[in-house]
């Protein structure tokens, strides 16, 4: 989440030129509606095919969810930390679409420092009692309040109307997400599982470059098998941190293999962030 | 989670949007307080550098950058290569020309594009800049022929005798990060933003076949705050480059700096061998170090930049000139006594500063010299240089050489043609 390195940027403008703000706003509908208007009927059926993923993986989140705050509110720690990462495994492949919900968005996935300390709870305040306080019994309220956060995100997620645009900018914003702070470390900083989310982050990206791929054949194979490669190639280095079912601890990772992950996907970023090319008449 | 900061009515804004509304306001701030003498003064110091926003070609017999009077500022990119297919590397090199031409006329990498749903081709923080005499020099190193003895492009059989890795020096202490490299890109410019955008656009072409290895800014006093253009001082406050070989000769050119036909293998010929050194320098120690030892351990006098017991800079050195003690006046310890030697062995040093905020470990500067030399053979040219030095300079005590690489810098390539042409055909 970024929005705490952004606050200050954000504060500074708001004062300065409030009136500005808006005319970029009603620009931007504008682009909008030209995306829509230029998008094929191609792409349409993609966003459509897109919609059922992530729905399905955010209903998949819900029952992971559960289990989770089971755990915790039975006081399992170690079942708890258990499902921890493979439950944000299935909020982050659909992250372009659960993220539309900018209010629950931080209710879910804010990490300390986010948001208020007053206001902060979800999976990373619960990650916190769980590996720092090693107990359960801090987290009860919070892991009550996620089932009902993702419970609400599930009900909205059916209103979320997906654009071509969405998918496009999505690919490569999954992509960023890792660059950003998964690769550093940041997102998971206590229990370490950063690697769940990396590989989440990196298959999320993957269904939209496949359900796109048909139309991206047509405009440019190259870039296609290009683009291919590249995923191929990241997966090679995630396998080889593979341990049993999950992935290792970030902080198994020597600095050569975080770096070579880190170049990985700045490798298949660029040319993932070509797929707009979608978008033009053939 | 979300890029998106949500405004109190419910509308969204995109961090770019955020970043481009806060731009807009910086803009207004700054003529707001400066108001109009801001604008008049902006216009004026324009007029007044434009002798700096020359062009320098980027085609030609050798590549730019090598022989050009030295410009301003550094950045100095070292790179692996990930591809393991050779085609892949001829296309990046073909692409690297191409994009390295246009940067050098000051033009962007390439067109904008009607489709807003693609990234700019260029990045665009040098758009409406000048070329500021930018010069890109590309190099390739040892381990692009041969890599865990594996020949890993075909090229081996072309790998010059030249072209092997530095022997260890004594007081080296090399840091695997700062050390070695397939490829280098040599950025020079007289505009810092100008040189970072050229590497920068030119890794971004790279991506998926060659990556980053270790990167290095570096300086020099600036043209405008030299207006005599007098040889620039190093950060121990010492004029460097004084010895330099005539870059106007094309006789001392050919003789110290241009590979030449029968030299080594032909596709290096009219190209020049890069050493750079990262050197650490201690500019705490230094700087509590009494004038004379300093000038003992130069050889020179700090002031005028004249060899100890000589008056001017320029003067032909005298290494047998001695004292009332009897002893020499350029100290047999000495920098510049070891670094002349003979006098026979002569390199063209384009050695900027580099000062890279603080050594966390011990809180001090983190400064030093980035020493860039060319050369037509580094056995009989900087190594022998650099064994005398290793071994009692009385500089070492202030130094420390962290970073190491040897690259042979391709001969220069016509419109049409590509950098690597003679070396990949």
């Amino acid at each position: 989440m970024k929005l705490v390195k952004l606050s200050g940027i954000f504060l500074l403008s708001s004062s300065l030129l409030f009136g500005c703000s808006n005319t970029e706003n009603t620009s931007s509908t504008e682009k909008k509606k030209e995306t829509n208007n230029t998008a094929s009927k191609a792409l349409e059926n993609v966003s459509k095919e897109y919609r059922e993923y992530a729905v399905g993986e955010i209903e998949e989140f819900v029952k992971a969810t559960e289990e989770f705050t089971k755990a915790v509110k039975n006081g399992d720690l170690e079942l708890a930390k258990t499902l921890y990462g493979p439950a944000r495994m299935y909020y982050e492949r659909s992250e372009p679409i659960a993220e539309v919900f900018g209010d629950l968005d931080p209710k879910i996935d804010a990490r300390e420092g986010d948001v208020p300390d007053e206001e902060w709870g979800g999976y990373h305040r619960i990650e916190k009692g769980l590996w720092v306080d090693h107990t359960t019994s801090s987290s009860e309220q919070f892991a009550e309040q996620l089932m009902k956060d993702v419970n609400l995100l599930r009900a909205k997620v059916d209103t979320v109307e997906v654009t071509p645009d969405l998918l496009i900018t999505g690919a490569v914003d999954l992509l960023n997400e890792v660059s950003t702070s998964k690769v550093t470390g940041e997102e998971d900083r206590y229990s370490h599982t950063d690697l769940y989310d990396f590989a989440a982050n990196v298959e999320g990206a993957e269904k939209i470059y496949q359900l796109l791929n048909p139309e991206l054949k047509k405009k440019d194979e190259a870039l296609s098998n290009e683009i291919q490669t590249r995923f191929d190639a990241i997966y090679s280095l995630l396998n080889k941190q593979k341990s049993g079912d999950g992935y290792k601890l970030y902080t198994e990772l020597t600095e050569a293999q975080v770096k070579e992950l880190s170049q990985a996907i700045d490798a298949l970023a660029e040319p993932l962030s070509q797929i707009g090319i979608v978008t033009e008449a053939s | 989670m979300t890029k998106n900061t949500n405004l109190q009515d419910g509308t969204k804004m995109s961090r770019r949007d955020i970043l481009k509304t806060a731009g807009v306001g910086g803009v207004g701030v700054i003529l707001g307080a400066s108001g109009l003498g801001g604008i008049l003064t902006l216009n004026e110091s324009k007029a007044a550098t434009s002798n700096l926003t020359e062009t320098i070609p980027f085609y030609g017999e050798h590549q730019s950058g090598i022989t050009t009077k030295t410009q301003n500022h550094v950045y100095f990119a070292s790179l692996d290569v990930t591809t393991t297919k050779k085609a892949e590397v001829i296309q990046l090199f073909k692409d690297w020309t191409k994009a390295a031409a246009l940067l050098a006329e000051g033009k962007a990498v390439g067109e904008l594009s009607s489709n807003e749903f693609l990234p700019p081709k260029d990045t665009g923080e040098a758009a409406g800049l000048s070329s500021a005499n930018l010069t890109i020099t590309f190099g390739v190193g040892p381990s692009l022929f041969v890599k865990n003895n594996e020949d890993r492009f075909g090229l081996k059989q072309k790998q010059p005798k030249e072209l092997v890795d530095l022997p260890a020096f004594p007081l080296d202490a090399l840091e695997e990060a700062w050390t070695g490299g397939d490829i280098c890109i040599q950025a020079c410019a007289d505009d810092v933003q100008v040189a970072f955008h050229a590497v920068r656009n030119l890794i971004r072409i790279a991506r998926g076949k060659a990556i980053l290895r270790w990167a290095q800014t570096g300086f020099q006093r600036t043209k405008q705050a030299d207006p005599k253009s007098g040889t620039p001082r190093n950060l121990f406050g010492f004029k460097d480059g004084t010895a330099n070989p005539d870059v106007k000769s094309e006789k001392e050119m050919d003789e110290h700096v241009w590979v030449q036909p029968g030299d080594g293998p032909d596709w290096l010929v009219n190209g020049s061998y890069l050493v750079v050194r990262r050197i650490q320098m201690f500019i705490e120690v230094w700087d509590r170090t009494t004038l004379k030892e300093q000038e003992k351990t130069f050889g020179r006098n700090r002031d005028s930049g004249a060899p100890l017991g000589q008056k001017d800079e320029f003067e032909k050195l005298n290494l047998e000139k001695k004292n009332a003690q009897g002893g020499f006046h350029i100290p047999e310890d000495s920098h510049t006594r070891l670094s002349h030697g003979d006098g026979t062995q002569q390199i063209l040093r384009r050695a900027y500063s580099y000062a890279d905020g603080m050594d966390v470990k011990t809180g001090s500067f983190d400064a030093g010299l980035l020493f860039l030399c060319f050369q037509r053979a580094p056995s009989k040219q900087f190594i022998p240089i650099q064994t005398r030095l290793a071994k009692i300079d009385k500089l070492n005590e202030y130094t420390s050489h962290r970073g190491s690489a040897l690259f042979a810098c391709l001969p220069g390539a016509k419109q049409g043609g590509y950098i690597g042409e003679t070396l990949f055909h």
